[in-house]
């Protein structure tokens, strides 16, 4: 049982998610009210990683994150150390390919709120910012959780991407999916069996959440 | 009335459909917005608020601009003092009754606010209820909390989206007496989008007639009825005269109420409304019968001296409908082209309206 890859991976995923979550939102918020030309052409790139395969999201993130391109020269200028092969390298990495599991759920839910309850909002003295944190936010709550939860779960299991991008460091980039592969390919079964015990565990209480959510977001309507 | 005081609208707009608008709500009335549908009472009734974009617009509310494109000044709807009731009431799922109410206080301060919620709680009768969520709450209750939260704001003016085509004939008439009985404690200005003459008859003073954006008729409920003058609905629905009177005497061993306007009185069945109290009378055209005699012997409570003021065709070719004045009360009555030969009716010619007590509407 490798519990610094444990950590790491809960790290990421508390990262990922804390990261995510807000910016999520306003995108998810600009899709679902937005009224503009393009946004068939941004869903479907935020829909992306849902259907690219793990590795080609991985090449094409390692190309751009590498020393050579403008956005790792810019990161190294800065911090003094390459992207690549980094945890926030993987942070980076986890944000972009977690988009859709964050926006998806949280656009659907605020696609959900009448048009006359924003507006009522509105009617009843509250500025644009209040109706979200008064009315949006609370109506989009089980979106919210939902796109929490998914990004978590699937920030733990991410496989392809870290491996292209991040490498096996440990204690920097070596995540608990990695782990699991390393111990496989050492004949190392129960340790591998203990890992993936704790993942399963983890995906199990996953869906059950999302679907107690989902479930309780249906029973108030 | 101070002419400054009311809601003054100019609204213009080409796209997705034309829209050229002007009227007038007084303060202190209710203003019916009325049309079919489609005709763009609703999209007049948002942009008020502010929450629909008009190419040009100037909207002005006792004494306040709140929206005038010449000079650039469109208020944001937060901070116009209007109480919005959406058609299907928009109340918030995931806030209880009294949350609802807490959140459009807004402006109050927040020692004031749980008195103030009481109050208005109290004002709709949902004191027993400011603890349940609008799923928990029955069409008519949250109709009552819809209110509630729009008079919440202390709003200039409330503007109400047909407000009772979401509840049954019943509870309808319930609802409108509330309505009416608001208005007139608080004293609102009310504009109210309505596709249902009825609710024109019982609870407007005024009347904006709207078809296909365009207003083709506005002035007060009494004058456009009493000529029979509001376009559009004049062949569907029956010529019938809305009026305001006043109860002036129950005759209780009778079980009849006198009613009052101007010179014309009338006897209707009992009404709980004291001496004094406001009514709204509706009366159909086809209810009014003519004579040139005092007919006896018949169970009719009603014969009242009139003067006829014109004489035109109505929608079937064998009527007439007859323009009556009763001192400055216009009345109508529908009659066959026959009777009106036999009577000799013409202009300036007096006759007596006969009415059954049982055909007179009276909304206290």
């Amino acid at each position: 049982m490798d519990w610094t890859a444990l950590g790491l991976s809960l790290r990421l995923g508390l990262v990922t998610v804390g990261l995510l979550l807000p910016l999520s939102f306003v995108l998810a918020r600009w899709l679902a009210f937005g009224r503009f030309r393009g946004r068939g052409l941004v869903e479907a790139l935020v829909a992306l990683p849902l259907i690219l395969p793990p590795t080609v999201v991985g090449f094409y993130l390692l190309v751009a994150f590498g020393r050579g391109s403008p956005v790792g020269a810019a990161f190294e200028a800065l911090f003094g150390q390459p992207l690549v092969f980094s945890f926030e390298g993987l942070v980076l990495a986890s944000l972009l390919v977690n988009l859709p599991f964050a926006v998806q759920p949280m656009q659907n839910a605020l696609a959900a709120i009448p048009q006359n309850v924003r507006d009522a909002a509105r009617c009843c003295g509250l500025s644009p910012l209040q109706a979200v944190r008064s009315v949006e936010l609370p109506l989009a709550l089980p979106g919210i959780a939902t796109a929490a939860v998914l990004t978590f779960a699937h920030t733990l299991g991410e496989f392809g991407v870290v491996l292209m991008v991040g490498g096996s460091i440990p204690g920097e980039t070596r995540t608990i999916s990695i782990a699991i592969y390393d111990r496989v390919q050492a004949f190392d079964e129960p340790a591998a069996g203990a890992m993936a015990l704790v993942l399963l565990v983890i995906a199990v209480a996953a869906l059950a959440v999302t679907n107690a959510l989902a479930r309780r977001a249906g029973r108030r309507d | 009335m101070h002419p400054g005081t009311g809601l003054q609208v100019r609204l213009r707009r080409a796209e997705p459909f034309a829209l050229d608008v002007e009227f007038e709500a007084p303060a202190g009335a209710i203003t019916a917005l009325f049309g079919p549908s489609g005709s763009g009472k609703s999209t007049v009734l948002r942009a008020i608020a502010g929450l629909q974009s008009m190419d040009v617009a100037r909207v002005a509310c006792g004494g306040a601009t709140w929206h005038d494109t010449a000079t650039g000044l469109a208020t944001p709807p937060h901070r116009r003092p209007v109480g919005f009731v959406f058609q299907d009431y928009a109340l918030f799922p995931h806030l209880t009754v009294r949350e609802q109410l807490a959140l459009s206080l807004g402006h109050r301060p927040p020692a004031e606010r749980p008195a103030r919620i009481d109050s208005l709680l109290q004002l709709v009768h949902l004191e027993a209820l400011g603890d349940r969520r609008p799923s928990a709450l029955s069409g008519g209750q949250q109709q009552r909390a819809a209110l509630a939260r729009a008079l919440a704001r202390d709003p200039a003016v409330l503007l109400l989206d047909e407000p009772f085509a979401a509840v049954d004939w019943a509870l309808r008439e319930s609802l409108r007496q509330e309505l009416v009985r608001l208005q007139r404690a608080l004293s609102l200005t009310i504009v109210l989008v309505t596709h249902d003459f009825e609710d024109v008859a019982k609870l407007a003073s005024h009347l904006v007639v709207l078809e296909d954006g365009i207003v083709t008729a506005s002035g007060s409920v009494e004058s456009l009825t009493g000529r029979n003058a509001v376009p559009g609905v004049s062949g569907l629905r029956e010529p019938a005269v809305a009026f305001d009177a006043r109860v002036e005497a129950h005759e209780a061993e009778r079980q009849l109420t006198v009613i009052a306007a101007g010179d014309l009185r009338l006897e209707v069945p009992a009404i709980a409304a004291p001496v004094g109290a406001p009514v709204r009378m509706q009366l159909a055209a086809r209810e009014v019968i003519l004579a040139s005699r005092r007919p006896e012997g018949l169970s009719l409570h009603n014969v009242v001296e009139a003067e006829v003021l014109a004489i035109e065709p109505a929608a079937h070719a064998a009527l007439r409908l007859v323009h009556l004045r009763v001192g400055a009360t216009r009345l109508l009555s529908l009659v066959t082209v026959d009777a009106a030969r036999k009577l000799e009716l013409a202009q300036g010619k007096p006759v007596l309206a006969l009415v059954k007590a049982v055909a007179i509407e009276a909304f206290a």
